[in-house]
């Protein structure tokens, strides 16, 4: 803080003029209100797309647009049920076979690898995040999905007793393809925050373990694993919300079939892939519907991203309070990670 | 350890169990194997960009725009030169406004703000901001602009609709290098007479740059390869389009429209332009990697 002005203008030869003060103010309050501006444009956002999502929510009711199994454009109705539920089946399958992968690799680059191949393992893992999202798509749909269609085949005949898993023909762009690709999008992310997690485990816990003689999955396991489950789980809860969102690739893969899918190898539709595969065509009623698909995956996306942040937040307060880290290193910000 | 020879009566009962010893080994075998599994698609999509895309390359390629004739032979097709352009002319604008509002705003937050409430509601809604689906981003662009304009797509709707998206990346990328410029820095300047401002602009940015500038790439990395912010912002059209003010073709709309095409010949269009957007964003990523192993800070 400068010395105030005296009265009657003889002020200290060691405060500023007003004048030289001004580009001080004029800096930090246009920065303040550019802050501010960010938060007005969200709010602005969430209320033009609530008004533009009133229509459809007006012809169903919020709870029949969520839950009503019925999504018939030519009919005028719109119960989004097999959208959300195909979102929650296709991001589920995601963290179910992504996050245990992603968590194997956090692990064997910060335990098991040697240090030289730490860094390449690091950036080849990052690399898949590099991928656009149409490009998984293009390779999912003419690779993936045909490659992996006897497979299916096969695991839904031997499923068959698994209400939901087996039984049917299995299609070429199906849940479950659309819910692998997720998890190789998610991966990067989730292992990117395990992995900064599973550094702030003090060494202390671990040549502790060690020295009572465990072995280095002992020390794993009873170390480094309990020390970091929370930040473990707000990182999966980050890619879950990545894989909520996620558009096109799924869009895509996914068959884009506008009612429930009989089975899991069976042609489904997402929140997300309705808005990019219909909205070019929809009109009034449909269009609105289309906003409203929008607003419920936002809500969605909200809800799991906030308490993922509450999770990962969480974890690097008391891996902080644990060990006081020296500075030089990368903060664990949550925010910053999940930008990357 | 047990050291076999010298006494083993006296360290046996310190061995590890071959029961243990069996575990610890399934255990890293299991962890070294979901490891190895990470890394299959990314060689496989790899291969497949590099064996589809490359046979899809060639001169003509880059230099003319896709025709709409999608069931003659490959050769009148055309290729991607209005994508190209137009993904570049997109991104750069989305760039010239989302980088100088974002490191605007991580200045306000790591100078001024620091833990006011008001600084944390920001910090909250910028995270709200990273947890957005792409497509809502261009829905809130078609609603504002295009909604509410009643105009059409256009160029600039899409640099927009990428600039909110690069936005939470930016400014959280920013923050985290501005926080790790030392105070004693900035509190020598403040004790040599240096009014704030001056502070901010002769000390604290440019000892950020090189780490800032690794945070801005990769944000732009991310926008190139969107798609679903462009689809009812900037839409498409075929021809090399210059004007941000009307409809413009880019690389990932290019692409997503290809992909349901019947005929071979426009798939593989479609493999070409993604084997190029993939260069392109790996040679951003690239950049971003040298600079930041320039930086002294990160």
């Amino acid at each position: 803080m400068q010395t105030a002005a005296m009265p009657g203008g003889d002020r200290s030869i060691l405060a500023r003029s007003p004048l030289a003060r001004l580009p001080d103010r004029a800096l930090r309050w246009g920065l303040t209100t550019l802050a501010a501006l960010i938060l007005a444009l969200i709010v602005y956002f969430f209320i033009r797309l609530v008004g533009e999502a009133r229509p459809a929510f007006a012809h169903t009711g919020v709870f029949g647009f969520t839950f009503d199994n019925n999504w018939n454009v030519s009919a005028d109705k719109f119960g989004a049920l097999p959208l959300v539920l195909g979102t929650l089946i296709t991001s589920a399958l995601a963290l179910l076979i992504g996050v245990p992968v992603a968590v194997a690799t956090a692990i064997y680059a910060n335990e098991l690898c040697p240090l030289r191949l730490r860094t390449a393992l690091t950036v080849l893992v990052e690399l898949l995040a590099a991928v656009p999202s149409v490009v998984y798509g293009l390779w999912g749909i003419f690779f993936l999905a045909p490659k992996l269609q006897p497979i299916e085949q096969w695991l839904a005949d031997r499923l068959s007793f698994i209400p939901f898993i087996g039984g049917g023909a299995v299609t070429i762009p199906n849940y479950f393809v659309a819910g692998l690709i997720l998890a190789i999008m998610i991966l990067p992310i989730v292992s990117a925050i395990s992995r900064e997690v599973m550094a702030t485990v003090p060494a202390d816990h671990k040549e502790a373990a060690l020295g009572l003689g465990a072995t280095r999955w002992e020390m794993i396991r009873t170390a480094v694993l309990p020390y970091c489950r929370s930040g473990i789980v707000g990182g999966a809860m980050l890619g879950l919300g990545r894989a909520i969102g996620e558009t096109i690739a799924v869009t895509i893969v996914i068959g884009d079939a506008p009612q429930l899918g009989s089975h899991l190898f069976g042609q489904g539709y997402s929140l997300a892939a309705v808005i990019a595969n219909e909205f070019g065509e929809a009109q009034g009623l449909h269009r609105s519907a289309l906003f409203a698909a929008g607003l419920v995956l936002f809500v969605l996306t909200l809800l799991v991203n906030g308490l993922a942040r509450v999770l990962v937040i969480r974890a690097s307060r008391t891996s902080e309070a644990a060990a006081p880290r020296v500075s030089s290193g990368v903060q664990p910000s949550a925010g910053a990670v999940a930008g990357a | 350890m047990s050291t076999p020879g010298t006494a083993p009566d006296q360290f046996a009962r310190f061995a590890v169990s071959p029961a243990r010893r069996r575990k610890d080994k399934a255990a890293r075998v299991t962890i070294a194997a979901g490891t190895a599994i990470a890394l299959v698609p990314l060689a496989l999509v790899v291969y497949y960009l590099l064996s589809k895309g490359l046979g899809s390359w060639s001169p003509d390629f880059f230099t003319t725009d896709p025709t709409g004739n999608t069931f003659f032979k490959s050769s009148s097709i055309g290729g991607i030169k209005s994508a190209i352009l137009g993904t570049v002319e997109i991104v750069a604008l989305a760039s010239v406004i989302a980088i100088p509002i974002g490191v605007g705003v991580a200045v306000w937050l790591v100078e001024y703000g620091r833990n006011s409430w008001f600084a944390n509601t920001v910090r909250f809604f910028v995270d709200v901001l990273t947890g957005v689906p792409s497509i809502v981003f261009g829905l809130f662009i078609y609603i504002v602009l295009i909604v509410g304009t009643g105009s059409s797509y256009a160029g600039y709707k899409g640099s927009l609709a990428l600039a909110l998206l690069m936005l939470p990346v930016v400014i959280r990328s920013a923050e985290v290098i501005l926080l790790l410029i030392p105070g004693a820095l900035r509190e020598s300047a403040l004790a040599l007479g240096a009014p704030r401002w001056r502070v901010i602009f002769s000390i604290v940015l440019p000892t950020a740059l090189p780490g800032m500038v690794t945070g801005v790439l990769l944000a732009i990395a991310r926008a190139a390869g969107e798609t679903a912010p462009l689809l009812f912002t900037a839409a498409t059209t075929r021809n090399t389009n210059l004007n941000l003010g009307q409809f413009m073709n880019s690389l990932p709309v290019q692409i997503y429209n290809d992909v349901t095409s019947p005929t071979t010949a426009v798939v593989n269009r479609a493999w070409g332009a993604a084997l190029t957007l993939v260069v392109m964003i790996l040679l951003l990523n690239l950049i971003a990697r040298l600079v930041s192993r320039r930086s002294r800070l990160a």
